[in-house]
Formats: structure tokens, C-alpha cells, sequence
């Protein structure tokens, strides 16, 4: 097998944040509203550590060996749904059962009804303490997985994130990543009217993180962040940080202009205009 | 009155000391640090089996099972949240946490991570709190009087309320043993060994009569039953026969063995260490009310209020845990 190039890397990775918004919309559909503008701006993140980080076996979600993806942000589920679809854990078309009852895709991720769901998230901070507690447990096992924990700069306010970053960073977990969302965005408005977290790099810096900022929606940008984790932190046993700007509605000119809300509306007869604009966009850009 | 005369006609005013004061009486066999040796000895037979603690090592006995097997404790700083996030975590790579803290940081501060990271994917966590109820005359900062009735709503949760050495002896390896979370009132430093006299063995979700008596059950839990033990020998002296009935589960609750002694005309009494809200009392009372059974069951429990400070032995009289109140209620109650 030959070795992938950059490109096809790049252009390997962009495809499954593609498919990924694409599956988000189709599940969006089935409620008529929801989180799909956090999925559609955390595409990107989602599908650079699924489609070029993670080891796992789709067959077998809960495989000793595989790295863990923790989803702290419990509302980010229909983007996760979209990755695991997208990996192969979730039949795309069970997507479409998405929040509705009986389905084991509720609309706030949880470990006990999705394969490939490692935690409930939902009550937000938790996510980055259980990663904690993961990150020991499979290296005093003598594991070779790592754990990536997803949390989103809202997660920021809460003190059990700098409990858990503290922690982290004082039994070394160099088998740690996290991946934060900055989208600027939280529950009752913008992030920093709601309670200024700023500067984000200086406290995870200061907290002994390897601390990296990136374009959140540049999938180049962010295969280089994890590149750089793995070859300066990892083997110095210090936990990364991956700061990831994003856009809310990304990719979707329609969702990207309107009002930024925590819960948006889409209207019946929007959602395949979103489509549409989607894929123009994606082949517009892929053509280029 | 004169300060001299106060001073005359007064006994010494004991002092608070120690944060955690012994409960032991004075001359009465005691074990050192009953959890911290059995964890370890669970340690030796299960390879599982982890420790952790947020800066509280010293004060739950953890730092035994630390000294035994450093490379299988975690200290995870004064920092509850992550303690019990990182527990859940440690359980989800098949590890058996055992997590300790202060009751009161456990159920009031932490309560969200166990409830969510542990209680709802049903993990093999086990939780560690020492302090309950009055067991500290550091006020209510210290005092758990309100773990169990914090702790019962959670689903899926096992709480076991020991009341001496033997007890938590035997218990640790079964809450290692057991699936799904469980919470343990610990009871550190020099225990008294009180169980080993009533051929009794400890078995999680059960509960067992240590003596029978003609006039009075006592049903009780945690260091209570070491109470309700003595007080049954001082009522003898007045003639009063009771029966012990020792619930260290609190939860799951065995009703029907509890049930089969209260279903008669014999007063029935609980005892406990912790509030009259949400503890044994309410447990035993919920379980009377759903079999049907028409009984009255009078509380010996801690008031509903945030109590002193002060010395134990001075608290457990003012709040009616002395065996001097107990015997005292039972006799008004008989009239």
C-alpha cells in the first residue's frame, strides 16, 4: 500500500466532515430543530479525530484496545450520531430514529444507549474528569489507547474542567487529548457576555497543558494540531489541549447568517435548501 | 452567680479535639483502621482493585491501602468532582474503584458525578465517606447528617451503614464483589469491635437479629446498633426485654426480615446515626406502610437541624444518641 499523501489526507478527511454535516441535516429534519448548528461547526473536529485519529474496530465498539472519544457536551450528540455513522458503528439509516422514542439515539448522548458512546454527557464539566480517571486506568493496565475527551468553551465555566485539567496534568497523562469547541456560543448567548472564559490559552497553558489554537473548520489546520500533540506532547507525558474556533451552522450559508441561538429553528421547507447549500459549497470547494 | 461559683458547681466542660473523636467507649475492644487493612487484603486477592482519595488519605485510612500498593493509588487532590469523574472513568477500563472522602463532600459536592458518571452506566465504583453523621463535633461543615437521605433517591446505588470493625471487615470485599455503585459510612481509626460476640457474619442486603427480647425491637444501623446493644442490657435492669435487629443495608432494604419483627405488639424503635429525614427511620416506615402493617415505630435519630459544636460525648447526649436518652425514651414510651 502506498503511502498517503498529504492531499489525499486532507481531502480524505474534509469528505467525512462532508458526510458528517450531511447526516446532522437528516436528523435535524426528523425534529425540525435542534443542536444542528453545533454539529455543522464541530464537523470538522469530529471528522479529523474519527476519520484520522481514532483506532477502533466498527464491529467491535467496545474493543479493550480502542481509544476513547468522549462527547462531555451531551447536546453535540446528533453531530457524534453523524460521526458514528460515518465510522461505521451506527447504520446510517437508523439516523433517522434520531430523538424520537425508543431509539437508540437520544438527544442527549448517552453511554447506556449507543454503541460507541463512551459516557452520558450532558451535565456539562464532566466529561474531561472521567477522561481523567480513563487516561490512568488504561495506562496503569499498561493500555496503549488514548482517550480524547470533546468538550465545548461553555464546559470552561464550570470548575470541575480545571479540577480535571489540574489533575491531568499531575499524573502526566500524555495519553490525554482534548478537543475544545470554541464557538463562542453558549445557553443564554454569546460566551462572552454569558461568563468571559478569555484568555483560553494562557489558563490551559498555565495549567501545564500543551496548549495548540486552530481554525476549528480547517481540517488541515487541525490534522497538523494533532500531529504536533502526538510528536511534542505524548511521548513527555503532558496532556495536549487542541483550542478549536468554529463557526455555528458551518458550511450552510443559510444557518452560518442567522441569529446565532444555543436551539435553532429551521423552517420545513429549509432543510433541503441547507442540503443544497452544503454540497455546493463541499463540490464547489472540492473543484477548486 | 460568681465565676467562682460557676466553676464549683459545674463538671469540666469537655473539649471538641480531635476533628474525628473516637466513638469507642472508654476500655472497649477496638480494630485500627478496619478499612484501610481490609482493602488492602481485598487488594491482595483482586489485581483490580484501586484506591483514590481528594487530600483525605490520612483521615479515611486510605493511606494504608496507599502504603501497601502505591502504584495502585491515586491521589487526586482536594477536588471531589474530578475524584468521582475520574473514579467513573478508572471503573469504565474494568479497574474496581474504591474513592474516599468525607461523607459530606461526597453527597453534597460531588453528588452529580456519582450520580451520572457512575450510579446511571451502574459502574463498579465504590464510595467511601468518612464522618457520618455525628462522628465529628466540627459543626455542620463536617457533620453528614443528611448522606443516606441524599444518597437513597440515587437508582442503582448500594448503602451500607456498619456498625463496627467486624462489619466493615467483611463488607469490603462484597461491595468489591457487588455490581453497580455503593456508598460505605466509614467508620476510621481505632473501631469498635462489637459483632464479634453475636456469632453474626455480614451479608450485603441483609439484615440480622443479634438478640431476641419480649417487649421491645430495636431496629438499627452504623454505630447505633453498638447503642441499641447496650442499651438493650441497661433496659434489662428495668425489667425490659428487647430484641436487636441490625439493618446495615440501608439499601436495597431487607424488608421482609425487618418486617417479620416489627409485625408484632412489641414497641418497635429504629436507631440510627443520621437525621429523622431520609434515613432508616423513613426506610423502615416506608416498608411498614407498604406491607399494610398498622405500627407505630418511634425515631431515635438526629433532629432535623443543623447541630453544635462540640465534644461527642456531649453532642450524643444533647441529640439523643447516648444510651442514657435511649433508655430513657424507651421507658417513657412504655409508660
Amino acid at each position: 500500500m502506498t503511502q498517503e499523501t498529504a492531499a489525499e489526507r486532507l481531502e480524505r478527511v474534509g469528505a467525512a466532515a462532508y458526510r458528517i454535516r450531511h447526516h446532522a441535516l437528516t436528523m435535524g429534519e426528523v425534529q425540525g430543530q435542534g443542536y444542528v448548528g453545533q454539529a455543522l461547526g464541530a464537523a470538522d473536529m469530529l471528522a479529523a479525530v474519527y476519520s484520522d485519529q481514532l483506532r477502533y474496530r466498527a464491529e467491535d465498539p467496545e474493543w479493550e484496545g480502542r481509544d476513547r472519544f468522549l462527547l462531555s457536551t451531551g447536546h453535540y450528540a446528533i453531530g457524534h450520531y453523524a460521526a458514528l455513522a460515518e465510522a461505521g458503528v451506527v447504520p446510517v439509516e437508523e439516523l433517522e430514529t434520531y430523538g424520537s422514542d425508543d431509539s437508540r439515539l437520544p438527544m442527549s448522548g448517552m453511554s447506556t444507549y449507543t454503541p460507541g458512546m463512551e459516557i452520558s454527557g450532558g451535565s456539562l464539566g464532566h466529561g474531561l474528569t472521567i477522561a481523567v480517571g480513563m487516561a490512568l486506568g488504561l495506562r496503569h493496565q499498561g493500555s496503549e489507547a488514548r482517550v480524547y475527551n470533546f468538550l465545548s468553551d461553555g464546559e470552561l465555566d464550570e470548575g470541575s474542567t480545571w479540577e480535571a485539567a489540574m489533575g491531568a496534568h499531575h499524573h502526566q497523562l500524555g495519553n490525554l487529548t482534548a478537543m475544545v469547541d470554541i464557538n463562542a456560543l453558549q445557553a443564554d448567548g454569546k460566551t462572552d457576555t454569558v461568563l468571559r472564559t478569555e484568555p483560553v490559552t494562557e489558563k490551559w497553558e498555565a495549567f501545564g497543558w500543551y496548549t495548540q489554537r486552530v481554525d476549528g473548520n480547517d481540517v488541515g489546520a487541525l490534522l497538523a494540531a494533532f500531529d504536533n500533540a502526538a510528536a511534542q506532547a505524548a511521548a513527555v507525558g503532558r496532556p495536549s489541549v487542541i483550542l478549536c474556533d468554529t463557526k455555528v451552522g458551518r458550511g450552510v450559508p443559510l444557518l452560518e447568517d442567522r441569529e446565532k441561538a444555543h436551539f435553532m429553528r429551521i423552517e420545513e421547507h429549509e432543510w433541503q435548501l441547507c442540503r443544497e447549500q452544503l454540497t455546493a459549497g463541499y463540490e464547489g470547494k472540492a473543484a477548486r | 452567680m460568681s465565676a467562682t461559683t460557676a466553676v464549683k458547681g459545674t463538671a469540666p466542660k469537655l473539649k471538641t479535639s480531635a476533628m474525628i473523636a473516637s466513638f469507642a467507649d472508654p476500655g472497649q475492644k477496638t480494630a485500627p483502621a478496619p478499612f484501610g487493612h481490609a482493602l488492602v487484603k481485598a487488594a491482595q486477592e483482586n489485581d483490580k482493585i484501586v484506591g483514590l482519595t481528594a487530600d483525605l488519605g490520612k483521615y479515611t485510612d486510605m493511606h494504608i491501602f496507599a502504603k501497601a500498593f502505591p502504584e495502585r493509588f491515586f491521589q487526586m487532590g482536594m477536588a471531589e468532582q474530578l475524584l468521582f469523574g475520574a473514579a467513573a472513568g478508572l471503573a469504565e477500563t474494568g479497574l474496581v474503584p474504591f474513592a474516599s472522602t468525607y461523607s459530606v463532600f461526597a453527597a453534597r459536592r460531588a453528588y452529580d458525578f456519582l450520580c451520572l458518571d457512575s450510579a446511571e452506566p451502574n459502574l463498579n465504583v465504590n464510595i467511601v465517606g468518612g464522618l457520618p453523621g455525628l462522628t465529628t463535633g466540627y459543626g455542620p461543615s463536617h457533620q453528614a447528617t443528611e448522606d443516606m437521605a441524599i444518597f437513597r433517591g440515587m437508582p442503582n446505588l448500594t448503602i451500607v451503614d456498619p456498625c463496627d470493625s467486624v462489619d466493615i471487615e467483611q463488607a469490603v470485599p462484597q461491595l468489591a464483589a457487588s455490581e453497580g455503585p455503593t456508598y460505605l459510612r466509614l467508620l476510621r481509626g481505632n473501631v469498635p469491635t462489637v459483632l464479634d460476640e453475636y456469632g453474626y457474619t455480614f451479608e450485603l442486603g441483609k439484615a440480622k437479629v443479634l438478640r431476641g427480647g419480649n417487649d421491645v425491637v430495636f431496629v438499627s444501623s452504623g454505630l447505633m446498633t453498638m447503642r441499641a446493644l447496650q442499651a438493650a442490657k441497661a433496659l434489662a435492669a428495668h425489667n425490659v426485654d428487647v430484641a436487636v435487629v441490625h439493618a446495615p443495608t440501608i439499601k436495597p432494604f431487607d424488608a421482609a426480615t425487618v418486617l417479620a419483627e416489627l409485625n408484632t405488639d412489641r414497641l418497635a424503635v429504629t436507631l440510627e446515626n443520621h437525621s429523622v429525614v431520609g434515613g432508616l427511620f423513613e426506610t423502615v416506615a416506608s416498608a411498614v406502610v407498604t406491607a399494610g402493617l398498622g405500627k407505630r415505630v418511634v425515631p431515635v435519630a438526629l433532629p432535623d437541624e443543623f447541630l453544635d459544636a462540640g465534644a461527642l460525648p456531649t453532642l450524643h447526649e444533647r441529640y439523643g444518641l447516648s444510651v442514657q436518652r435511649i433508655v430513657a425514651k424507651v421507658l417513657a414510651e412504655l409508660g
